[in-house]
């Protein structure tokens, strides 16, 4: 199965990746490629560098490239910005999702579905035609409308959060999502909507990235392949098993990999 | 760590207003003394009581001192510098808009106010001023069949003798402060509106000041009169060209809301307000305060001041009757090397008045931004309540917010509430916005009007969609 999407053309080709932050190097030769049809998942320690990295390939400005590529559909997108990025079709899910006081969330995903719809040469939404799509949108994340009318994540818990980030990845319908933490401070019902949202939106033609701690996720949607890293690199990739075996043995077990290399 | 760079390209969209009307004036010479007041008051053929108004005025104007409390530093304003009269010529007297001078016409079609019968604004009336007379004022017969006096105040000086004598100056007096006093001594013209008993005014009026020329001061004086249980919402828009020079513009604006009236007064403030290093712009000292002269009556002032090199300006209330009700709503943008000191006087006099004080600052570039406000409760305001919000929004590191918030209180049996905040935009929320496909101008103008949407919640429908689209323009590229 692998060797039959594998047919196609890479979606995200990370290569040899290195970044720092304020001259402090974070990633230190990263490679990745995701295919579409593929789920990623990365897991590691805090400080790892995962997080950063999904950061670098939506294009956060305080990081910067000191070695190695990120290519989107086959383009170096090093040099794009961010919302150049986004409406291509790259979307990072928040591990903690900013609060933006007054902007109301309506018309935040409006703008924003719009942006995308722009670059995809799809006409672009009213308010009226907006929350006809919104209304659908919501029932995959069981989201009520009331959250609409509120300030972007303002006052949210950390649950509604989180599926406000999945509303957003519905609407965006991106080629890539990279999902840091999605999973993280959501309790056993709201993991299972997440889940399950991320799943419907997700296809043949699309590649995840799940960043997450948690063998949990994992057991909802089960990964074509595991990452593991350590001090800015990859250190072992494997199946959807090593989750399991890094559940049972602990980060500790990972260290003797570099001790090994 | 907002990049600069990014910052200093944002704010460089140019001025739209800033084109000059080339037409032939009537200036009289520079300079103020006695003569020129009185040259001024022949000119508009104006009645005694009201020559003796300004001489009076202008007497005490000599004596006081420019006030220096307010937090802006300006080079000194030379007051024998400057032209305190100057109009468009045209004919003696003008009965249609069709004797207009078409360049006059066309300027404020370029300014979108187009004046004439085929264009004009439907549902807004609209009194044109270009420099120190009115051109022209919309829609004035209709409002007639509602006894609406809709007109320019020499006209109003003219035609309605009683009701300046009455009013004038009776909210704002000559003696009130500097600017106030030295308006009261030459002002040229500006609005006046009297809503009689009962009516509720079927359109909503406004005046577009424009300021044309670059030598001569700008004093316009406003009086809206609203009679028991009436009500009026009323505009105000002000442009002007680019110069490298300062031009003062000291306006007064005095409101009498009488029982159960209500008056509605908001104003998009555009002046010129210089370039990037400070060179030109309007010097903008205004004094503008509302009466709440009768019961249950209601006076709601909302500002959105995006211009000017320097904008001193603090619209107030005095609230006597019981019951009544003052509101102050107000944005304050300020980029570049723009100064801003405004806020509002809530007065409180009468028992079971109210007052509520929205204020919403924004400072980019190298531009200071202070809210001044005080609060004063009397000794008869039992029962009196304000409520204060006064938020301030930082854009990069070079600009500066302030608030002084003064309050006293004569009585105990009344409630004062104030609330500040400070916050700026930060990296992250742009990079969520942006992770969006939002770009970073967009990004940054939904975060601002984001912060100010209590205020533009509070103007007019058409008033708060451009009131939007300025603050966008404002702070294109300033912000990185």
């Amino acid at each position: 199965m692998q060797s039959k999407m594998k047919e196609s053309d890479p979606i995200l080709e990370v290569e040899n990746l290195s970044a720092s932050t304020d001259n402090l190097p974070i990633l230190k030769g990263v490679s990745l490629t995701v295919y579409p049809g593929e789920i990623h998942a990365i897991m590691g320690r805090n400080g790892c560098g995962k997080s950063t990295l999904s950061k670098i390939i939506a294009g956060h400005p305080s990081y910067n490239i000191t070695n190695g590529d990120i290519k989107f559909l086959g383009e170096n997108i090093n040099s794009l910005e961010p919302e150049e990025r986004s409406q291509s079709g790259i979307f990072l899910g928040f591990q903690y999702p900013i609060e933006i006081p007054g902007v109301s969330n309506l018309e935040f995903l409006r703008v924003s579905t719009n942006a995308r719809r722009k670059f995809l040469n799809k006409e672009e939404l009213d308010t009226f035609d907006f929350e006809e799509l919104v209304k659908e949108k919501l029932d995959i994340v069981k989201m009520d409308h009331a959250f609409l009318s509120r300030s972007v994540n303002q006052g949210f818990s950390g649950g509604e959060k989180k599926r406000n980030e999945i509303l957003q990845m519905a609407l965006l319908e991106p080629k890539i999502a990279i999902l840091d933490e999605t999973d993280s401070g959501l309790d056993i019902d709201a993991l299972r909507i997440v889940a399950s949202g991320i799943k419907k939106i997700s296809n043949a033609q699309t590649g995840i990235i799940l960043i997450t701690h948690y063998q949990r996720l994992l057991d909802e949607i089960k990964p074509n392949y595991v990452h593991v890293m350590s001090d800015g690199q990859i250190i072992k990739t494997g199946e959807s098993d090593l989750a399991l075996e890094l559940e049972e043995k602990g980060y500790e077990w990972t260290d003797n990999f570099i001790k090994e290399t | 760590m907002v990049n600069e760079n990014l910052v200093k390209d944002v704010v460089k969209e140019p001025y739209k207003y800033g084109f000059v009307t080339d037409i032939e004036t009537e200036k009289i010479e520079k300079g103020l003394n006695e003569d020129i007041i009185k040259l001024i008051s022949q000119k508009k053929e104006e009645p005694k009581f009201l020559l003796d108004f300004r001489l009076k005025a202008f007497k005490k104007w000599q004596k006081m001192k420019e006030p220096d409390w307010a937090a802006l530093g300006y080079k000194k304003i030379d007051y024998q510098d400057i032209i305190y009269y100057s109009a468009p010529k045209q004919k003696e007297k003008i009965s249609s808009l069709d004797e207009v001078d078409p360049k006059l016409l066309e300027t404020f079609d370029k300014l979108g106010i187009p004046l004439t019968e085929q264009k004009k604004l439907t549902n807004v009336a609209v009194d044109a001023v270009f420099d120190s007379v009115s051109i022209a004022t919309t829609f004035r017969e209709e409002l007639a069949e509602h006894g609406v006096i809709f007109c320019s105040i020499s006209e109003a000086v003219k035609n309605h003798a009683d009701l300046i004598e009455k009013y004038l100056g009776t909210v704002v007096p000559a003696s009130d402060n500097y600017f106030a006093a030295l308006n009261s001594a030459v002002f040229s013209d500006g609005s006046f509106v009297y809503i009689p008993k009962g009516v509720t005014c079927p359109m909503d009026l406004s005046s577009y000041f424009r300021i044309n020329s670059g030598d001569s001061g700008q004093f316009e004086r406003t009086l809206i009169i609203a009679e028991e249980s009436s009500s009026v919402s009323y505009l105000e828009g002000c442009t002007a060209p680019m110069f490298d020079t300062n031009t003062l513009h000291a306006a007064v604006v005095e409101l009498i809301a009488l029982d159960d009236a209500s008056i509605k007064y908001s104003t998009v403030q555009n002046w010129y307000a210089g370039d990037e290093e400070g060179i030109g712009g309007i010097f903008n000292f205004v004094t503008k305060r509302g009466k709440c002269l009768g019961k249950r009556s209601k006076i709601s002032w909302s500002q959105v001041e995006t211009g000017s090199a320097i904008t001193w300006k603090y619209p107030s209330c005095l609230l006597l009757g019981e019951e009544s009700v003052g509101e102050f709503y107000s944005v304050a943008l300020t980029n570049n090397l723009q100064q801003a000191d405004t806020g509002t006087k809530m007065i409180h006099i009468g028992p079971k008045t109210k007052s509520t004080i929205v204020s919403k600052g924004i400072s980019a570039g190298n531009s200071k931004n202070s809210y001044r406000g005080l609060v004063k409760m009397g000794t008869k305001a039992t029962g009196s309540r304000n409520y204060s919000q006064c938020d301030s929004m930082l854009i990069g590191d070079q600009a500066s917010a302030n608030t002084f918030p003064y309050i006293k209180s004569q009585q105990p049996n009344s409630e004062i509430e104030h609330e500040a905040s400070t916050c700026r935009i930060s990296e992250d929320q742009l990079f969520y916005l942006q992770s969006r496909g939002i770009d970073f101008e967009e990004a940054v103008s939904m975060m601002v009007s984001g912060f100010c949407r209590d205020v533009f919640n509070q103007l007019p429908m058409e008033f708060a969609a451009e009131a939007d689209k300025l603050l966008a323009l404002k702070l294109e590229g300033s912000v990185g």
